[in-house]
């Protein structure tokens, strides 16, 4: 690294600088001094740095165009590492002790770039190149093009490791949103605070005051950034306003809801411990006045981006704000009056007015008088028809109202095609602005509800009328929401002339236009030619001359080239620029990480992990878990010496088919049903008979949807005369929840019932196996009667266990053995697993896991998931006499449309290989054996599949057109992934204990 | 988009989750099978004014009948979708008694 050079370019104090401390930062690997307040922009200006990056397409040297977010130019990579931030505008950084930035699309280094001589092909790069050039053959691209154009064009890279920052997101309500702290939003602020209103103030910038920092006029006598000041201490002491800096209203939403984002620790090296880098905000406000004023355009000349062409406004920036002067010569290119403050300003700092050159004809406005007063040059009517000086402009070529040409040296052009109100927060809603002759700008017309613009973003560009305007927005604004306001007293502004007239480009009557590259979208490196050629070819809508230029589709969405852009289509088809039209604005004003989207919500923060309440014991037990949805289960329980899983979800089959097991089945969705119409309404939800279910009693039940399909299964027990406990399937616990709700609000409002889920009140675990009684034994308090006869199968009872803690037993079986399920309150769920293994010890107990539970259902032939597809019909499902025909119940007339019982539709069956060794595949098709594997022949599909330790053989369940009626039949089992082809046999799906006899043991 | 529940009063949108047409009625179980698939199937996609059904799902679990312009989003009524039944239950019952 070398010394740091002296900031020549500092021409006097700025009031938004502290040059009492000094900042050390590097760029480009060069250290550089700045102070306070800088942006990396203003701090490298001061050091008479003019190039700061290299175009997208064709590599020229390019400097600083503005000094705002609207910059297209100025891109650079911030930070190392994982904070490395690619395409950050120089002109909003800003400045701290240590800032490392690096320039980027250069190579090998800035100001020598390799692929410059991209200027040499331009004829390939023109308008429309990628469609025209890299058309044929396909083959090509992804060899040849798409890697030359990756080296050749692009921006910067994005960091290569996760962000270690923190984004939070927040939400705000308030009356008053004020966007924007120029004059107009300081007014309509101090409108609205002042009555009592909550009124948020947002300002995308570190210090308020907006134009107010930048121009040296006052207000009342004083500058006019310590009006800023002073409004904002007032602000600060009021209760019910909060005035929130670094903060970009970025986008409008419906209701009355806009998006921000708050830079909270991007102006320093690192956030404190536990600060987040950047907040999301959601603001919820009932008015807004949206004071977000104008962005200054460019001229569109020959070479009008060589580093040293800047919009005039951004000059006075850097004057006046930073203390900086761009350049030592300046010449002036403008078209309204405002831009002519930017020449006395240079003056009053010391700096040459070479010559002004004012589009608008001798006598518009008062440049001859600003020219005599900074002893320049003046030419009304004239155009600046070239540029020169390769790294830096050098010379103008000054073309007079006589059509004579000079050049004019200089190292500054401070050009003004007048200013565009900032409308983008007005149109995110899909209103579109207005174009205005007068003012040479679209102006909002309609406005989302409840939102107002004022000041220059309203086309009010004095300050006096826009300090009005704003006071008036804002009292209006409280009112609206029901405040006492009154207009302040605001302080007295100098008057301005505006005078504007219509300027976009200086091309015609240049000879050199065909040749040279007069840019409209600087981002995307588009010229005058580029929009020619495209409406030649039959581009002239805007939005087709978009995609088909890229013009404004770059990071800065083309804030400083859409409207010049649109005039130069507009004449070339001959048509007003209303004609033309123009696009509407999409959020987010300015861009937002991903990070900030994403906000908290990261890793398992985005998805969460639900843990059932035996989590923590399985794992000592040293389980392994599976995701099934957000639930963590516990998918097998392996022991030493056990190899594979197979080993150990066979041993736990075996386990509950011989002796006793036990399974945590809390993340079944358990709904608690009540009410006198509780019966009624269950006997339309189910398509079974529910009126006759006695007290203490379960039955299954099946839920179709309204269009006739299975949608959902389980058990509902009846606890009590007019209360009910429902379980659902773990993955349709949300779904049947709301369906619910859905079918008795909307449906039957007169059934007196009320639901409410109890998923996570009560831990429930199945203990199965011809044992379990005996250890359930051991568990339930002796006063209540376990015994076959007194709590025979589907038998349900609240009770008390472990001497006095309630529960709920139900005599229920998924495996089909002698089996239960005990609830508990879910905070003894723990416990109970480990009094399961204690007292079930000498019974030879195990626990097992989703594994061996779903290897013992497909032993019995039980429906699960892969089953309940959405696909298959109850009929289908083997279930097709459940459906009662005695009542309307959801889905009872759509099930009974032909082609939903027709026979010769997939239905339900067992099937086991041949070859009991044969490994059977879910999602395997069933054809009639020796058919051809096509689709004409396919008959069905495998759904689930196990190895059975109790068949000793793989068993699969399935459906298969007239299954029921196939018994026996050897089919073709069609792995299409795998190849393979198994000859199986179609079987009944019950394969352990078919009469059902251990159920009732 | 916000909505104003009933009973959780304004609410964004992240707490609701919508169905869809709230002006089909479930036809009566003996209805022809073209009023069933008309009920199931077959929905209206007007441009403007339109009654929908959203279920205030992370909030009081209501399902309520909102009129929203869906060129816009303007809400223009939230209503309860019980209240909304009962009182044509109660309508129906009482033109049933004129007829
Ligand atoms: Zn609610």
């Amino acid at each position: 690294m070398s010394a740091a050079p002296a900031q020549i370019f500092r021409v006097r104090s700025g009031n938004g600088v502290d040059t009492s401390q000094t900042l050390h930062f590097s760029f480009d690997g060069k250290t550089y001094t700045g102070h306070p307040g800088d942006t990396l922009a203003s701090a490298l200006l001061a050091h008479g740095v003019r190039l700061f990056g290299r175009s997208f397409k064709y590599h020229r040297p390019r400097g600083l165009l503005s000094a705002g977010p609207e910059e297209p130019n100025a891109l650079v990579e911030l930070r190392d590492g994982a904070r490395r931030e690619p395409n950050t505008r120089v002109t909003v950084v800003e400045l701290f002790d240590g800032l490392n930035a690096s320039s980027q699309n250069r190579w090998p280094s800035l100001s020598f770039d390799a692929l410059g001589m991209n200027g040499l092909f331009t004829s390939v790069l023109g308008a429309g190149f990628y469609y025209k050039t890299f058309m044929w053959p396909a083959s090509f691209w992804e060899k040849l093009y798409e890697p030359m154009i990756r080296r050749a064009a692009g921006l910067g890279r994005a960091a290569d490791e996760a962000d270690p920052d923190l984004y939070e997101k927040s939400t705000a309500f308030c009356d008053v949103l004020v966007v924007g702290s120029g004059p107009a939003g300081l007014a309509a602020a101090l409108a609205a605070g002042r009555s009592g209103a909550r009124v948020i103030l947002c300002e995308q910038d570190a210090l308020p005051g907006g134009r107010l920092r930048d121009e040296s006029a006052t207000l009342d006598g004083k500058a006019g950034w310590q009006w800023a000041e002073q409004v904002r201490q007032e602000l600060a002491g009021m209760p019910e306003v909060r005035v929130m800096t670094r903060t970009c209203v970025f986008g409008a939403y419906d209701g009355g809801t806009y998006g921000a984002l708050e830079r909270v620790a991007d102006h320093v090296a690192l956030p404190k411990d536990g600060q987040p880098r950047q907040r999301l905000w959601r603001i919820v406000a009932r008015e807004c006045v949206m004071a977000t004023g104008a962005i200054e355009r460019p001229v569109v000349f020959p070479n009008n981006d060589r580093p040293g062409v800047m919009l005039a406004g951004a000059v006075r920036t850097y004057l006046n704000r930073f203390g900086v002067s761009p350049g030592r010569k300046a010449v002036l290119y403008i078209c309204n009056d405002d831009g002519l403050r930017t020449a006395l300003d240079l003056r009053r700092a010391g700096v040459a007015i070479a010559a002004i050159v004012d589009s608008r004809p001798a006598g518009v406005g008062g440049g001859a008088q600003v020219a005599s007063q900074c002893g320049a040059a003046f030419f009304p009517g004239g155009a600046i028809a070239d540029c020169y000086g390769h790294s830096g402009v050098k010379a103008v070529l000054v073309r007079d109202a006589s059509g004579k040409a000079r050049s004019i040296a200089c190292d500054l052009v401070a050009m003004s095609g007048g200013w565009s109100p900032n409308v983008a927060l007005a149109t995110h809603l899909g209103n579109r602005p207005v174009w205005h002759d007068d003012l040479c700008a679209f102006l909002p017309s309609t406005l989302p509800p409840g939102m107002v613009a004022a000041g220059a973003a309203a086309g009010v560009f004095d300050t006096a009328e826009a300090l009005h305007d704003g006071a008036v927005a804002g009292q209006r604004a409280a009112v609206a929401c029901g405040f006492a306001a009154t207009l302040p007293v605001l302080p007295e502004a100098e008057p301005t002339r505006y005078a504007i007239r219509a300027l976009f480009h200086a091309l015609k009557g240049v000879p050199s236009a065909k040749k040279a590259k007069a840019f409209v979208d600087f981002q995307n490196d588009v010229t005058a030619k580029d929009v020619a050629l495209a409406a030649r070819e039959g581009f002239v809508s805007v939005e087709h001359l978009k995609r088909y230029t890229t013009l404004g589709m770059a990071t800065d969405q083309g804030k400083t080239s859409n409207i010049n852009a649109l005039a130069l289509l507009a004449e070339i088809t001959e048509r007003t620029i209303p004609q033309t039209g123009t696009t509407l604005i999409r959020p987010p004003v300015q861009p937002v990480a991903i990070e900030a989207l994403a906000g908290p919500h990261r890793g398992t923060h985005f998805k969460p992990t639900r843990l059932p309440p035996t989590h923590q014991w399985a794992e000592e037990q040293g389980a392994v878990f599976t995701a099934n949805g957000l639930w963590m289960r516990a998918q097998w329980f392996p022991r030493s010496g056990e190899t594979d899983w197979l080993e150990t979800v066979s041993r736990e089959v075996r386990t509950v088919r011989e002796a006793v097991g036990f399974c945590d089945v809390t993340t079944l969705g358990k709904i608690d049903i009540q009410g006198p119409d509780a019966a009624e309404f269950l006997n339309r939800i189910y398509v079974n008979a529910w009126l006759k279910l006695a007290v203490g009693r379960v039955r299954y039940g099946l839920m179709l949807r309204e269009d006739g399909f299975a949608y959902d299964d389980g058990t509902t027990a009846r606890l009590g005369e007019n209360h009910y406990v429902m379980t659902t399937t773990t993955a349709n616990a949300g779904g049947v929840m709301a369906h619910l709700e859905f079918c008795h609000q909307w449906l039957w409002p007169e059934l007196d019932v009320q639901f409410i889920s109890v998923t996570d009140e009560w831990a429930q675990i199945a203990v199965a196996g011809p044992k379990s009684r005996a250890v359930l034994e051991k568990i339930v308090d002796a006063s209540f009667d376990l015994s076959n006869e007194a709590f025979p199968y589907m038998a349900a009872a609240e009770l008390t266990v472990c001497g006095g803690v309630a529960a709920r037993l139900f005599r229920l079986s998924f495996s089909g053995e002698l089996a239960y399920e005990l609830a508990v309150p879910a905070r003894y769920g723990d416990a109970l697993a480990r009094l399961l293994m204690k007292v079930g010890e000498p019974f030879g107990i195990a626990p097992y896991g989703t594994e061996a539970l779903g290897v013992l259902r497909i032993e019995k032939g039980h429906p699960a998931g892969p089953e309940l597809n959405g696909q298959t019909t109850a009929h289908d499902l083997g279930m097709g006499r459940l459906l009662s025909t005695k009542k309307d119940f959801i889905g009872s007339r759509m099930a009974q449309r032909p082609a939903l019982t027709d026979p010769a539709r997939p239905t339900l069956i067992g099937i086991q290989p041949v070859n009991p060794e044969d490994m059977l595949v879910a999602g395997s098709h069933l054809l009639p054996q020796g058919a051809s594997a096509t689709a004409t022949s396919d008959q069905g599909w495998l759904s689930s599949v196990a190895w059975s330790p109790s068949v000793g053989s793989w068993i699969g369940l399935g459906f298969l057109t007239n299954g029921p009626a196939r018994k026996g039949e050897i089919v073709s089992v069609h792995n299409l992934l795998a190849g393979t082809i198994i000859a199986a046999r179609i079987v009944d799906p019950v394969f352990v204990d078919p009469k059902g006899e251990r159920l009732h043991g | 988009m916000r909505l104003t529940c009933p009973s959780c009063g304004s609410r964004g949108l992240e707490e609701f989750t919508y169905r869809g047409d709230a002006s089909v009625r479930r036809p009566a179980a003996d209805a022809s099978e073209q009023a069933w698939v008309d009920y199931v199937y077959l929905r209206d996609n007007p441009c403007g004014r339109h009654q929908e059904l959203w279920y205030h799902g992370a909030g009081c679990r209501s399902w309520l009948v909102v009129t929203r312009d869906t060129r816009t989003h303007e809400i223009f009524d939230v209503r309860n979708a019980r209240d909304v039944a009962l009182t044509e239950r109660q309508t129906d019952a009482g033109q049933g008694e004129i007829a």
